[in-house]
């Protein structure tokens, strides 16, 4: 469960995020959808504790990312974008490292390792060391390492980037196998499209505020469209040009 | 397993397996500083005792004017060649690198012999030439040595005893040793140690931040709930392990290739005994910290890889600036120099090599002063990975 109140950040004299507030509850997928620029790496990365908000407040299972940062940090498993892997290492042990730097007991690793490589299908090239890897293949086993100490809440920020038509289906996959599995999923995308086909909730997001929030249908009802894409662009305009 | 072990683990393994930090950890430090040094050392045997006493060309003009000289000379070992035909075209020559030296002979020579007037001849030498400096020392002091004979036989033949006009007998007694003479050469070994100990380090150094940053793998490991400390400490420690295995790779090299250098012929003898090899790594060792420590620092403000290495190889000049300044000095070992690092670590292994007693104040001083320094650096690291700006954003 993320809970978002408010939250401002600025660098220099640029406002990236102005006021955003959302929930994103546990076994539902939440988007955060927007243009670029609008302020969603920034949000999200205030959420994964990397930035550090300029006021307002982001909590995750309760626990605030300020105050209690290494707690907030154990229970979220993040994607952050253009995750990258460390070449000269095998896919497993580009996983085992990371379950390593997460304390997990040492007779679970190997066994945990085991089950997110079968859980993400990268058995084949477990073994391989990454340098050469696709980008489905690196975004694969960069969520693979995000899910192997089985947080609670996962962040994606922009997970499809780059991914052909097989991969984006796989991931879309293994999002909707941990919604299933009652985790909080709140993902960041451009794409209409992708946040239309996974989303329970849309938190629609322009200028570095809130847009519109909802489900699909409710905001398509709010912006007195069938289309979402066109729903999408009325709700910006809402934010960027003010009345 | 604490984070600082479980980094450091990973990192070893990460980086045993990266050409790049292979090729100048285990490669280019440790076989650089042996190769150009047995290339200096035997160049500066060469000039210094390529054949000192062979039989050398000297070409002479006016050699008929003043036979008596011509025959010392040739007693001296050097073979007298006909000159150029004017004195124009000899300072031409020597100018132009044809000739060495050339000594001019007037035909009023013998005349002014014979009268008492001091007779002149003329050594025409290009001073700028380091080549000549050598063959026209020995000329010159053929030509004193001939002076003084025909001074003495002046005055044995007026009844004067020649021993009036030495005053003074000038004995120098030099008393260093084999080994201190060595030192001045060798130390420039402690350059190439802490050289080869700096390169091994270099490449995780610039990878705790430019790297990580660059491949994008900074921000998915800051958001892990470990502490940014332990994650700092850990790649600096094990840049400081691939700069100690680089160290004693560089020390073992030179262990075994100094016995192949012609020193005996220099009348040296380097104290460099597997003992000392000890020694020097145990001396040299604690500067890892600092040098590791630096190389981080300087790398977490660049921006990307190539901007790292650029700025990281000017920390690899640093080390040499106080050992620079001290060898021009002179300056003699003390404690307080013993404060500062890579200085310090020059000032005790030169004193090793030239097999003197360790002061025990100057190593503790220079051990504690050093990884002082480095706990520092290490400690400003830290915070400055702390900040937000080091992902860049």
């Amino acid at each position: 469960m993320i809970v978002v109140e408010q939250l401002k950040k600025s660098f220099g004299l640029v406002e990236a995020v102005r006021d955003v507030s959302f929930s994103a509850p546990d076994g539902r997928i939440t988007g955060l959808l927007g243009p670029n620029g609008a302020g969603k790496s920034t949000t999200l990365r205030i959420l994964y504790t990397v930035l550090r908000p300029d006021a307002g407040s982001a909590s995750i299972d309760g626990i605030n990312v300020v105050d209690d940062t290494l707690s907030a940090r154990a229970r979220i498993g993040t994607l952050p974008h253009g995750a990258g892997l460390y070449p000269h290492l095998t896919a497993r042990e580009n996983i085992r490292y990371y379950a390593e730097l997460y304390r997990m007991p040492a007779d679970v690793i190997e066994h945990r390792v085991q089950q997110v490589i079968d859980q993400l299908g990268i058995g084949d090239f477990a073994d391989r060391r990454s340098k050469g890897f696709s980008q489905g293949q690196r975004t694969k086993v960069a969520l693979a390492r995000s899910l192997v100490h089985e947080p609670q809440n996962i962040l994606l920020d922009e997970p499809s980037n780059g991914l052909d038509v097989m991969a984006t289906r796989a991931l879309r996959d293994v999002i909707r196998e941990l919604k299933a599995a009652g985790k909080c999923v709140l993902f960041s995308s451009h794409v209409m499209q992708e946040v239309a086909a996974l989303c329970d909730d849309i938190v629609i997001v322009a200028a570095g505020k809130v847009a519109l929030q909802g489900s699909p249908g409710g905001i398509r009802e709010r912006m007195q469209t069938d289309d979402l894409e066109e729903a999408f662009v009325r709700a910006i305009r809402l934010v960027e040009t003010p009345a | 397993m604490s984070t600082i072990s479980t980094v450091f683990k990973k990192e070893v393994v990460d980086n045993f397996r990266d050409r790049r930090t292979l090729l100048s950890a285990l490669l280019m430090g440790p076989l650089f500083g042996p190769i150009l040094f047995a290339f200096v050392i035997n160049l500066s045997v060469k000039q210094t005792l390529g054949g000192a006493d062979d039989a050398v060309d000297l070409a002479v003009i006016g050699a008929e004017h003043a036979p008596n000289l011509i025959a010392f000379l040739e007693s001296e070992n050097l073979h007298v060649v006909a000159g150029p035909e004017s004195r124009e075209a000899a300072i031409a020559g020597v100018a132009g690198g044809e000739h060495d030296v050339v000594i001019v002979i007037p035909e009023n020579f013998g005349e002014h012999l014979s009268s008492l007037v001091p007779a002149t001849v003329e050594v025409i030498t290009d001073q700028a030439n380091t080549q000549a400096e050598r063959e026209t020392r020995r000329v010159t002091r053929a030509l004193y040595g001939y002076n003084q004979e025909i001074a003495a036989l002046r005055l044995s033949l007026r009844g004067v005893n020649p021993l009036i006009m030495r005053p003074l007998n000038i004995d120098e007694v030099d008393v260093s040793t084999p080994s201190g003479r060595s030192a001045i050469l060798l130390g420039m070994l402690s350059y190439f140690f802490i050289f080869a100990l700096l390169t091994g380090g270099m490449n995780l150094a610039i990878d705790a931040t430019a790297g990580e940053r660059e491949r994008g793998s900074l921000e998915p490991l800051l958001c892990l709930p470990v502490k940014r400390d332990a994650l700092i400490i850990g790649k600096i420690l094990a840049a400081c392990f691939f700069m100690a295995v680089s160290l004693s790779l560089s020390l073992t090299a030179f262990h075994f290739s100094l016995k192949f250098m012609p020193f005996e012929e220099l009348g040296m003898t380097p104290n460099f005994g597997p003992d000392v090899v000890l020694l020097a790594f145990l001396l040299l060792v604690p500067f890892a910290l600092v040098g590791a420590s630096l190389m981080t620092l300087v790398a977490s403000f660049t921006r990307s890889f190539k901007e790292a290495q650029t700025w990281v190889s000017v920390v690899l000049l640093a080390p040499t600036m106080p050992i620079l300044i001290v060898s021009i000095l002179m300056v003699r070992p003390s404690t307080w120099l013993m404060l500062v690092p890579s200085l310090s670590q020059h000032l005790l292994l030169v004193g090793l090599i030239k097999n003197e007693a360790l002061n025990g104040l100057h190593v503790a001083v220079s051990v504690g002063g050093t990884l002082l320094t480095g706990v520092l650096l290490m400690w400003i690291c830290a915070r400055l990975y702390r900040r937000e700006g080091l992902l860049g954003l």
